[in-house]
């Protein structure tokens, strides 16, 4: 478990877009999408990921509807709307661009600066 | 749009909540049900695996309550939050909570009360329609009154007003066929009620064109009141006749209910043309010397003309009028008012204004006692807060908690101060100070009252609620938990300390004020009035109100005299004509000339002394001393050559002194020469205030007058004598009405504001020295808990009663002490604004300052009497073992 990272501020919306984009998920599938496309690596308390859900509905990035699970069990499930889709675009560019110059200037060697 | 959609949404979850935590409630389960699914995959039982998966679900209502936070609908939800922990809190301490709302109940209802006083007589305007551009004029030779030809001649010169409409007092009796009763009503100009622009409720008024000279337009309009009242709502009223003093008046119509005449505190009966004022006694339409012939004068402003320019166009017309009758007329500048108060405006307005200046001391004062209350409350609860800050709990969130309760209390003083001021004000305004004088203080609270004080209310709480914030932002959780509730006894000045200070302070203010004013009211009943109001009944005889011709009038006069002279008891008897001196504040001047002056023009009067016309007998009856010379006798009537007696100070401004004056020459406005025959003492003759004036008596014998109070001296029980008067004057005429009275109750009048002003300042100055007991006490019983725990180490070591009180209380006495000091300089220097509302004001009174010290003394003691019995009684052992 210790070698799992902290989540940054701000980025477990990304990553719940980024999870449901791929198909329509109910909360539990969320939380098992982003282990599954993190690679177990992101450390998230469960409950961790509802208010989260509620704001980008409010956002009105996301949709909800009832629904029933592959256990047969009645579940809420979320899906991107058409401006979930175009936010997940940006802010994927944008962390990108982020992630890249941070990397960069982590990664220059002393004698190059 | 984004906007009104996020304000919907809030609300949707406001009020969906209930339905929101459902749907939480089961996605939550549903999650939890998926994850207990997969983890009895791999191999736990199910009840095992429902607990596992519930725990790592984690803090299920934590992430509930950031799930509202997130889609917002959260504000409202804490506040109610915040009103129920508060409320709850407030009921853990209901003696601080009983104190807080009092003190604030009390100074929220001083204000109130003294904004609806002010809202009333000087915010208010007339209720008529456009009252904004209505003015009064006050011009002529006197403030405010003025002759009759004179607002004629204003009336058509004057290039300001629309029109101009003019009124007077017209004391009757009132007769509808079987009772004549005295009643008070407006003689109004024929434009009067087409100025005002109303329309009547019932029938017609009377206009300008109703008017054909004197005694023309016998009509009567009744104010709805007097219709109410007198007539039970009888709309069969119009058209019938009704007598005043005894001449046959026809009823016309009835004014609408919300209009009560043109003076803000005198409700009139009914309203008649002024041109029919001659036939109820003397009135002199084409007089123009005669300046008692209008009260006021008014109309509506024409469009555009600031009231400077008018006041610059009634004195062009005031002036040219004085050229053209040099005789009749001194005209004086001239000074325009709003309509309703007129002459009384200025001192009415300062007193209003001095009255909102002392209510707001109070409140200031109850402010700073609950700012020291909630800061001590703060303290007190520091572990609590530590605690929660400790646990997570925002700042802001604690603050708003505290403010809450700070509003929660202002909110619950201000509702109860506004209910305690309606029934105040209601009673006010249906106050009769003088039975014979319709007085009415049109005080009946309005919208703008309950405004004013909640947001007094509102303001005042966020004033003492934000004392302890500074107290909450610095606390350091770590280092209050580690230092437990015995905590740090500061050396140093605390804000506390100085709200203390200040509070007392501005107590001690109200304190000397109200004494001073006390002291001034109690001087100026014991200064000397030129006559001895004890032991004297009055009686008014309108012999016109049972239709005497002024022939009559002497031979009738004399025959009361008599007749009161002949009752048991009775030592002396007078008669003045009009009022006597002080009542009603309607003494009026005449002008003196010297006896070698031809040319009698107003401006060349030598002095203007207050006059009388008195009977023999006048100055005994009324136990004015003659230093010199005669009195009045019987023989100086009509026939006789006329004779004056005069008070000291006409003497001696005019002849030198008492004894010149005696036997000496002077000239009166008609041409009359006039002998002094005797020097009477000096008195006050308009108000108590005034300085030594020159006094003039005339024999009334000479000038006769149906209007007259004859003045009786004895000893005997008030009532039994006022009945044994009145059975005599009945005896001499069944029909006419008399108005008995001791000549004290009649000084009540001129009394009345200074009463007023005394019975506000007393009311204040008692709220000042409670409120400084409440805050003394709080300081003092909280300075005695915080070291409970000192002073029993302090007995258990041996200590001395005293040197434990000392300990416990050296404290707040001393801030006690240096707030009252501070007060009573401040409250010293205040008499001079105090002097305007109080008559006799004067800081330099031993009195005053002693009874300032010793009141705060007892305040003191009594507040700090508690905590020090609390104090004496620690018990160290049980203490120290309670810790």
């Amino acid at each position: 478990m210790n070698d799992q990272a902290q989540l940054l501020p701000g980025t477990l919306d990304l990553l719940i877009l980024r999870a449901v984009s791929l198909g329509p998920l109910h909360g539990y599938g969320i939380l098992l999408r982003i282990g599954q496309i993190s690679a177990n690596a992101l450390l998230i308390e469960q409950g961790a990921l509802y208010p989260g859900l509620f704001r980008l509905v409010r956002q009105g990035l996301l949709k909800a509807s009832w629904g029933t699970s592959e256990n047969n069990r009645r579940a809420k499930f979320y899906e991107l709307t058409v401006a979930g889709r175009k936010r997940l675009q940006e802010e994927t560019d944008s962390w990108n661009r982020l992630a890249g110059a941070i990397a960069a200037a982590l990664s220059q060697q002393p004698e190059e600066v | 749009m984004k906007f009104v959609d996020s304000i919907r949404f809030r609300f949707a979850a406001l009020f969906q909540r209930s339905q929101m935590n459902a749907e939480m409630e089961e996605e939550i389960r549903s999650h939890v049900q998926h994850r207990a699914d997969d983890l009895e995959h791999s191999g736990m039982g199910r009840a095992d695996a429902e607990r596992r998966a519930r725990i790592e679900f984690g803090g299920r209502e934590k992430y509930k309550e950031e799930i509202h936070q997130a889609v917002g609908g959260n504000f409202i939800e804490t506040c109610m939050q915040d009103l129920r922990f508060s409320l709850r809190q407030l009921r853990k301490s209901p003696g601080f909570t009983i104190a807080a709302v009092l003190t604030l109940m009390l100074a929220i209802g001083a204000n109130a009360v003294v904004f609806g006083v002010m809202n009333g007589l000087v915010l208010r305007p007339l209720n008529v329609a456009q009252s904004e551009s209505l003015y009064g004029t006050q011009y002529g030779n006197n403030p405010t009154w003025q002759s009759y030809p004179n607002y004629r001649d204003l009336r058509d010169r004057n290039r300001s007003f629309e029109d101009l409409a003019g009124f007077n007092f017209a004391f009757v009796g009132f007769d509808t066929g079987r009772d004549p009763i005295a009643a008070t009503g407006f003689a109004t100009t024929g434009n009067y009620f087409d100025v005002l622009r109303i329309h009547p409720y019932l029938g017609r008024f009377f206009h300008a064109s109703d008017e054909h000279g004197p005694n023309s337009a016998p009509y009567v309009v009744l104010t709805y009141a007097y219709w109410h009242s007198r007539f039970q709502d009888d709309r069969d009223v119009v058209g019938r006749t009704v007598r005043l003093d005894q001449h046959p008046f026809t009823v016309i119509g009835v004014a609408p209910p919300g209009f009560q005449g043109t003076l803000m505190f005198v409700s009139p009966d009914f309203f008649m043309p002024v041109l029919n004022e001659g036939q109820l006694g003397a009135w002199y339409p084409n007089d123009r010397s005669n300046s008692g012939g209008l009260f006021e004068t008014f109309g509506h402003l024409k469009q555009g003309v600031t009231p400077a320019q008018a006041m610059a166009d009634v004195d062009a017309v005031g002036l040219s009028l004085e050229k053209t009758y040099p005789k009749e007329i001194a005209h004086k500048h001239t000074n325009l008012d709003r309509v309703g108060l007129t002459s009384f405006g200025p001192p009415v307005r300062a007193f209003v204004v001095g009255l909102m200046m002392l209510a707001s001391l109070i409140l200031l004062a109850a402010c700073a006692n609950l700012g020291s209350l909630f800061a001590a409350r703060a303290a007190d609860r520091s572990r609590e807060v530590a605690l929660r800050l400790a646990l997570g709990s925002s700042r802001t969130r604690i603050l708003r908690q505290l403010l809450t309760e700070a509003i929660l209390i202002s909110f619950g003083g201000g509702v109860l101060g506004l209910v305690g001021s309606f029934a105040l004000l209601r009673r006010l305004s249906t106050w009769q100070p003088m039975p014979s004088v319709p007085i009415h203080l049109p005080v009946t609270p309005d919208a703008k009252l309950y405004v004013f004080a909640l947001v007094m209310a509102l303001v005042s709480g966020f004033l003492f609620g934000i004392v302890p914030v500074r107290q909450v932002l610095r606390a350091n959780p770590y280092e209050i938990v580690k230092a437990g509730s015995s905590g740090r006894i500061g050396r140093r000045l605390t804000v506390r300390d100085i709200l203390l200070v200040v509070q007392i302070a501005i107590c001690a203010v109200l304190v000397t004020s109200s004494m001073v004013a006390v002291r001034g009211l109690v001087r100026s009943l014991h200064s000397n009035f030129g006559f001895e109001p004890r032991n004297t009944m009055t009686a008014a005889v309108n012999l016109a109100m049972a239709d005497y011709s002024i022939e009559k009038v002497p031979a009738m006069q004399r025959r009361m005299i008599d007749a009161m002279a002949a009752i048991h008891g009775v030592e002396a008897v007078g008669m003045v004509n009009a009022y006597p001196p002080l009542v009603y504040a309607s003494a009026s001047r005449r002008n003196v000339f010297k006896d070698e002056t031809s040319d009698l023009k107003p401006a060349n009067a030598a002095i203007a002394p207050y006059s009388f016309d008195v009977s023999p007998g006048y100055f005994e009856a009324a136990g004015t001393s003659l230093l010199a010379g005669r009195s009045f006798a019987w023989s100086d009537d009509k026939n006789a050559p006329a004779v004056a007696v005069v008070n000291r100070e006409f003497a001696t401004r005019i002849f030198g002194s008492v004894t010149n004056a005696v036997g000496r020459n002077m000239k009166l406005q008609d041409g009359t020469r006039a002998q002094v025959v005797g020097v009477v003492e000096d008195g006050k003759y308009l108000g108590l205030t005034e300085a030594p004036e020159p006094a003039m008596f005339l024999a009334a014998l000479r000038s006769p007058y149906a209007q007259s109070y004859l003045i009786v001296r004895s000893k005997r029980d008030p009532q039994q004598l006022a009945e044994a008067m009145r059975n005599k004057l009945r005896e001499l005429d069944a029909g006419l009405p008399v108005d008995i009275q001791t000549w004290t109750s009649l000084l009540g009048t001129v009394l009345l504001p200074s009463w007023l002003a005394t019975m506000a300042l007393g009311v204040m100055g008692l709220m000042g020295a409670m409120l400084s007991i409440t805050g003394i006490f709080g300081m003092a019983a909280y300075a005695v808990s915080k070291r409970m725990r000192e002073l029993g180490i302090r007995m258990a070591l041996g200590a001395k009663r005293k040197e434990v009180l000392q300990a416990a209380l050296g404290r707040p006495l001393k801030l006690l002490a240096f707030g009252s000091a501070a007060g009573l300089l401040l409250g010293l220097l205040g008499t001079k604004v105090l002097a305007y509302i109080v008559y006799q004001a004067t800081p330099k009174d031993p009195l005053v300052m002693a009874g300032v010290v010793l009141a705060m003394l007892v305040l003191g003691l009594l507040a700090t009497w508690i905590p020090a019995q609390r104090a004496l009684a620690v018990n160290p052992m049980i203490l120290l073992r309670d810790e």
